[in-house]
């Protein structure tokens, strides 16, 4: 049996919204029987993009996290709804805009955030995988079709094929302690929940600061190299994909014909970006 | 004998139809009147008498009929009448067109081989019931089951499909191309086969289409001030402060004509101004270089001049040192992509954020592309104060700079090239002038300043190590150019007070890297796609249904494709747009044109008034609202109350901004609502082959796919009316709707040779094979120039005159070559800011003015938006609004944003999403502070061209909570002897905002 699946890359979101706006327009001011009551015009964000700023001026990234009714085989708004919310053999869990007329406690039982309480019509909602338009032949919801950078991607597999592609692809959910076992898959999730190293490294030779390239950078721990890079061109390094609470390193700096320097730094909670370290050069 | 028997066949025709069609049975009961249509002499004639829904018909001559057609010959009459009712035979339509000479028809009317006689209300019902029966059957949109139809239409940010059921919109998306539709291109580079994917790419503002089009702030009816009485007070000074009384269209309808006509009884000649916007809707018919100037033309007016607002510097400055005035200082944009990914080490983006503004109209077309170049190793860098979408997303370095002072690291950068010797001497030496004075400046030979990147560091803020870096990587490496978003131009930087210097050191730098060598040109994969240049589909500036042979690109090519009677506005009058303001309340003022012709253009002063012309009395607005681009806004709200102005009328579609200062609203419908025709991102004139930023040339007929809510009509529809009233709907309509008009663009076509009227109609689009000889490829530009060849991309500028002597060989400059002094400067030689050496000349508002500075510490940038266009998409309830990274919804209001660093927001006591006011000695806005690492410090980041303008007391004098930023930005010119507008010059103050202030 093959279900549907969603596979969000975090790299390739530029936040364009068009995910956003494609599901406003296909749920606003549109009843579709069976599958959803109309989206409020305004304040609803079925789908509701995160941002994470990561570093601190001028070495700072910024991912755009999309995030989604999860269409979890565990889902706990299944279990909370008694009859009012369906699980379908496709993986798409839907929301019964009759049977859940009144459920706030279908809010609340989203441990993601993903459901959104329609005031007016007393009534639970979620991104329904536009199922609507799957039922009637369409190959991807429209929050794929309208995503200009592949960002998005709708796959309907068996969930053998998709274990398998979530090892292949290095995919997570986007909170693996709920364990409810998701059907909306993240790539590079790093960049929303890790951290990185920054700095900028100049060589000193003959009275004139130069951006140094090809200097090495080590991280350390204790006694163990957690990683290492070279600087580029302008002197910039970067060590991405580490834990928030690392704690105290040791980043030592080489480059040959120049004086090693060695900083240490505290990793804790936050992206960490040393600045600039000055290496002279050998007379 | 063929006459008595075509006319005799009429009323048995109409009859037959009316059974067949609704609207032509409404039509034929909407009326008593009676028609006739005869030879001059009386010879042979037919009348037909409408009464209540019953069609009499009898030969010869009637005693009272109301309009009375005729023809010179009973030849004439059948050639006019045939080819009137060629729409019908579209089957067998070939066969007959070579007896079908439109220009037949054409020569008859211009000439008076036939005349139309009577109340132009008959004449006109008249023609509308005969056009409902040609045009009975056309049938348009694809059945897709559940009850949808799905049309098509288009948009500023890309092509849609509509899908409607039960006369409402359900949805709107970008286009899935079908196995029939062309396939894309394929380029190969680096090993990799590249083709994009089989599909059309939209704008956020194109995507939220259905919202706006059931906006709750639409504008349903024909409203007039309360307080605005034509015939007593007119109460001018509560303009923009009074509210709106509904009234019926032929109220409206008598009231605007009637003001035009007094008022050029009155004042004469150039007391009408038409002021419009450029891009509320798509399409060739109901646009405002198309029906709008055929109208305007009509009536005399005063026109506005639009002051190349995107391409300034480029225009007042590149252009004088390589040419392509007709592209307003942009470069060619032939063949870069196949170029750059082939070729090119990495791109530099300055002032360039492509996935924010998304070249011109065409979506996100080139980020499929930039991602290829990310995965094939090509790099990024990015100079710019605030970290932009592309690069957050492309990554690479990020060069935070000081706005406006590009030009100083551009010449530090030119610094390090000359002495460490990296740059393209042979180029230098072989095709430039002027070299060894630029050079002489750089290394301070001139005035004992070498532009050091040390020099540099204190005026940009770019490290002097960094700035050496980033030289030695361009200089050593393939590099292309992307300035401005486009690539080829555009770029806040350009519409700054150093905006001339910036694009002028732009094309210098690249001239020294040898410009058109490969792997070294302008672009960012956003323009110059492999597609077919030479295909024909008339753009948006090809004059439409203007017939305008002065203002649209009419004459280049359509007029030939397309026979149409030529309009002409008689009023030589003109005000520059930015200068509208000064016009009404000072009274006079002056500008600098738009003239793409030459490069001696731009320097021909013109004043308002003009000499013997009436000052502005009337203004005819038309579009969106221009408060959000205009600088210095308020100016704007004071103007419209001034009693100089005695009539504003505001043909608008939603109730924004500016239509709140009108004292009559005409309500005019979305292109959704009427049809229309056009191409994607296709400007014709404006931008010669614009659309090969595309991945496909998607040329479309913009269905119909709902009728007009509420009472509102398309703007042809308005203007045919209100022509009626003038006795001008034949000349205005040539007895032609607005789908016959689409007609005939589309015979005009070269689409017309592939597909057949009835196919693209039902289906809606055609896409437009790519060029798949790679032969025939248009070739990369500026390659002929580097290799010393003719000139071989297909563009037709510039005129053969710019070429000094023979065509085709050399630059448009005086002497052919890329000039580092240029000759055009030099014998204008009287702007002191511009001069022919491109100094660095500090900002007029800046960091360098630093008693302003003192009071208001914080440089505002004002780039164009991501999520809107002009002021398309934002604003009127759409829900462009929920966008988080839009605006921001605080107390029940939607505050547009500005962005901070955190450390200039800790200064001041202000968190995220609090509401900050903006300030200066122009006015204030009130926005919601977006805290951010991405932008340095003392600088805050907020998009222009929000369609709100809310001032919350008296306008032009309170706080705006629109998010109108330009309330803030000066008015003043880039540089005295120009119109260039220089926005991103500003300097504010912001500080925390109570909302409670806004109560009191």
């Amino acid at each position: 049996m093959s279900k549907w699946n969603l596979i969000v890359d975090v790299a390739e979101c530029h936040n364009c919204n068009n995910c956003f706006i494609a599901t406003k327009d296909e749920y606003v001011g549109n009843e579709i029987k069976g599958y959803s009551a109309p989206q409020p015009l305004h304040g609803h964000k079925w789908i509701n993009i995160l941002t994470k700023e990561r570093g601190q001026h001028p070495m700072v990234d910024t991912t755009y996290v999309p995030t989604m009714c999860n269409h979890c085989d565990d889902a706990p708004c299944v279990k909370a709804g008694g009859g009012a919310v369906e699980k379908r053999p496709d993986g798409i869990v839907i929301i019964n805009p009759h049977k859940a007329v009144g459920r706030h406690d279908i809010v609340e039982s989203c441990p993601y955030g993903a459901i959104w309480w329609n005031e007016e019509l007393s009534l639970p909602q979620a991104w329904t995988f536009d199922a609507h338009l799957l039922d009637r032949g369409w190959k991807e919801p429209r929050c794929v079709q309208s995503c200009p950078t592949g960002a998005l991607r709708a796959v309907k597999v068996s969930d053998e094929d998709m274990a398998a592609l979530i090892a292949q692809e290095s995919l997570e959910p986007i909170r693996p302690d709920l364990a409810t076992r998701p059907r909306v898959h993240y790539k590079n999730l790093h960049r929303f929940t890790k951290v990185f190293l920054a700095g900028e490294v100049l060589g000193s030779k003959g009275g004139v600061n130069d951006c140094l390239a090809g200097a090495r950078v080590s991280l350390n721990f204790g006694e163990t190299q957690i990683a290492a890079c070279e600087t580029d061109a302008f002197g910039e390094f970067r060590i991405d994909g580490l834990g928030q609470d690392l704690g105290g390193c040791r980043v030592e700096i080489s480059h040959d014909g120049y004086s090693g320097e060695t900083v240490t730094i505290q990793i804790k909670g936050d992206s960490v970006v040393i600045g600039t370290i000055v290496l002279k050069g050998n007379p | 004998m063929i006459f008595s028997l075509v006319l005799f066949c009429l009323a048995p025709a109409l009859k037959f139809y009316s059974r067949r069609s609704p609207k032509l049975r409404a039509l034929i009961g909407a009326k008593n009147f009676v028609a006739q249509i005869q030879v001059k002499d009386g010879s042979r004639s037919r009348w037909y008498r409408f009464d209540g829904g019953r069609l009499e018909s009898g030969a010869g001559l009637h005693d009272s009929p109301d309009v009375v057609v005729k023809f010179k010959t009973p030849k004439l009459g059948v050639q006019v009448l045939l080819h009137l009712c060629s729409g019908m035979f579209h089957p067998v339509y070939p066969l007959l067109r070579p007896f079908l000479n439109p220009l037949t028809v054409l020569n008859a009317a211009k000439n008076f081989g036939f005349e139309v006689q009577g109340d132009d209300e008959y004449s006109l019902h008249f023609t509308d019931l005969m056009n409902a029966m040609l045009t009975h059957h056309w049938r348009q949109g694809t059945p897709v089951g559940d009850g949808e139809t799905r049309y098509v239409n288009q948009t500023n940010g890309g092509p849609v499909f509509v899908y409607v059921k039960d006369e409402k919109i359900v949805r709107m998306t970008p286009m899935d191309f079908d196995t029939n539709d062309a396939p894309a291109w394929t380029i190969r580079a680096r090993g990799q086969v590249l083709t994009p994917p089989h599909k059309s790419t939209l704008s956020p503002h194109g995507l939220a289409s259905k919202s706006l089009v059931y906006s709750s702030k639409r504008l349903l009816y024909p409203m007039k001030r309360v307080d605005f009485d034509p015939d007593g007070e007119r109460n001018p000074q509560n303009r923009g402060k009074s509210g709106y009384e509904r009234i019926s269209w032929d109220e409206a309808l008598d009231l605007a004509s009637n003001e035009i006509k007094r008022v050029n009884r009155q004042h004469g000649h150039g007391a009408i101004l038409n002021s419009h916007s450029s891009h509320h809707t798509w399409g060739n018919i109901g646009y405002y270089l198309s029906a709008n100037i055929r109208f305007m033309n009509a009536i005399g007016y005063t026109k506005m001049v639009l002051n190349p607002d995107s391409w300034e510097g480029f225009y007042w400055g590149a252009a004088h040192h390589y040419g392509y005035s007709m592209r307003m200082g942009a470069a060619e944009p032939y063949g870069q992509i196949e170029d750059c990914l082939k070729e090119a080490d990495q791109i530099v983006y300055w002032a360039s954020d492509p996935e924010t503004t998304c070249g011109s109209y065409s979506a996100f077309e080139g980020t499929v592309r930039r991602q290829w170049a990310k995965k094939l190793g090509i790099k990024s860098i990015h100079i710019d104060p605030y970290r932009n979408e592309t690069a957050t997303w492309l990554g690479g370095k990020w060069i935070p700079i000081i706005p406006g002072t590009g030009p100083a690291l551009a010449h530090a950068i030119a610094y390090v090239w000359i002495t460490e010797d990296l740059y393209d001497k042979e180029f230098v030496e072989n095709r430039s002038t002027g070299f060894e004075k630029y050079a002489a400046y750089v290394l301070g030979d001139e005035d004992g300043e070498p532009k050091t990147p040390e020099w540099q560091e204190p005026e940009t803020g770019v490290k002097a190590h960094v700035a050496r870096a980033l030289a030695r990587e361009w200089g050593s490496k393939k590099t292309y150019l992307s300035c401005g978003g486009k690539g080829v131009c555009f770029g806040g930087a350009n519409r700054s007070a150093t905006g001339i210097q910036w694009a002028r050191a732009m094309v210098c730098l690249m001239a020294m890297q040898g410009l058109g060598r490969p792997g070294v040109n302008f672009g960012n994969l956003s323009v110059g796609a492999p597609l077919d240049m030479q295909f024909y589909f008339p753009g948006y500036a090809d004059g439409g249904i203007s017939g305008d042979m002065e203002g649209t690109a009419d004459a280049v090519q359509n007029y030939q494709r397309m026979p149409h009677m030529i309009s002409m506005n008689t009023s030589t009058q003109k005000i520059p747009r930015l200068r509208i303001p000064e016009a009404i309340l000072d009274g006079e003022t002056h500008g600098y044109p738009t003239d793409p012709k030459s490069l001696e253009g731009q320097f021909m002063r013109f004043g308002y008034p003009a000499p013997g012309h009436s000052k502005i009395r009337m203004m005819y607005k038309y579009g969106g609202s221009h408060f959000g681009t205009t600088m210095e806004s308020n100016r704007l709200a004071k103007a419209y109350q001034s009693d100089g102005l005695e009539f504003v009328l505001n043909q608008s579609i939603w109730d924004e901004g500016e239509a709140k200062f009108a004292d009559l609203i005409l309500p005019a419908c979305t292109n959704f609502e009427r049809t229309d025709i056009g191409e994607w991102a296709s400007s014709g004139g404006y931008g010669h082959h614009n659309f090969n930023q595309l991945n496909h040339r998607v040329i479309t007929l913009q269905h119909k796919c709902i009728e007009p809510l509420g009472e509102s009509k398309s703007d042809f529809q308005i203007f045919l009316e209100l022509s009626q009233r003038m006795g001008l709907s034949a000349y205005f309509g040539e007895a032609k709707t607005e789908i016959q008009w689409c007609r005939d663009q589309f015979l005009s076509s070269d689409v017309a040779k592939r597909i057949s009227w009835k196919k693209f109609m039902k289906k809606g689009y055609y896409v437009v094979p790519p060029e798949e000889n790679e032969a025939n490829r248009a070739p990369t530009s500026m390659r002929w120039f580097y290799e010393g060849r003719k000139k071989d991309v297909p563009e037709p500028s510039p005129l053969p005159a710019e070429y000094g002597e023979k065509y085709l060989e050399g630059l448009q400059t005086q002497s052919g070559k890329f000039e580092f002094e240029p000759s055009s400067l030099k014998r204008f030689g009287q702007d002191p800011d511009r001069p022919p050496i491109n100094r660095y000349i500090p900002a007029w508002e800046g960091r360098q003015t630093k008693e302003l500075l003192h009071k208001y510490p914080l440089q505002l940038i004002t780039p164009h938006p991501r999520f809107s266009f002009h002021t398309l998409g934002d604003g009127k309830d759409s829900v462009i609004n929920d966008i988080q990274d839009h605006r921001v919804l605080i107390d029940g209001h939607y505050y547009w944003i500005a962005r901070i660093n955190p450390i200039e927001a800790r200064r001041r006591g202000i968190r995220h999403h609090d509401p900050v006011r903006l300030y200066n000695d122009r006015g204030s806005v009130i926005c919601a502070a977006v805290l951010t690492e991405r932008l340095m410090e003392g600088v805050v980041h907020s998009f222009e061209s929000s369609a709100e303008y809310q001032p919350v007391g008296e306008p032009g004098e309170s706080p705006d909570i629109g998010g109108c930023v330009n309330v803030l930005t000066p008015k003043r010119h880039m540089t005295e002897k120009t119109s260039a507008s220089a926005p991103n010059s500003c300097l504010i103050e912001i500080e925390r905002f109570s909302l409670e202030e806004l109560a009191s």
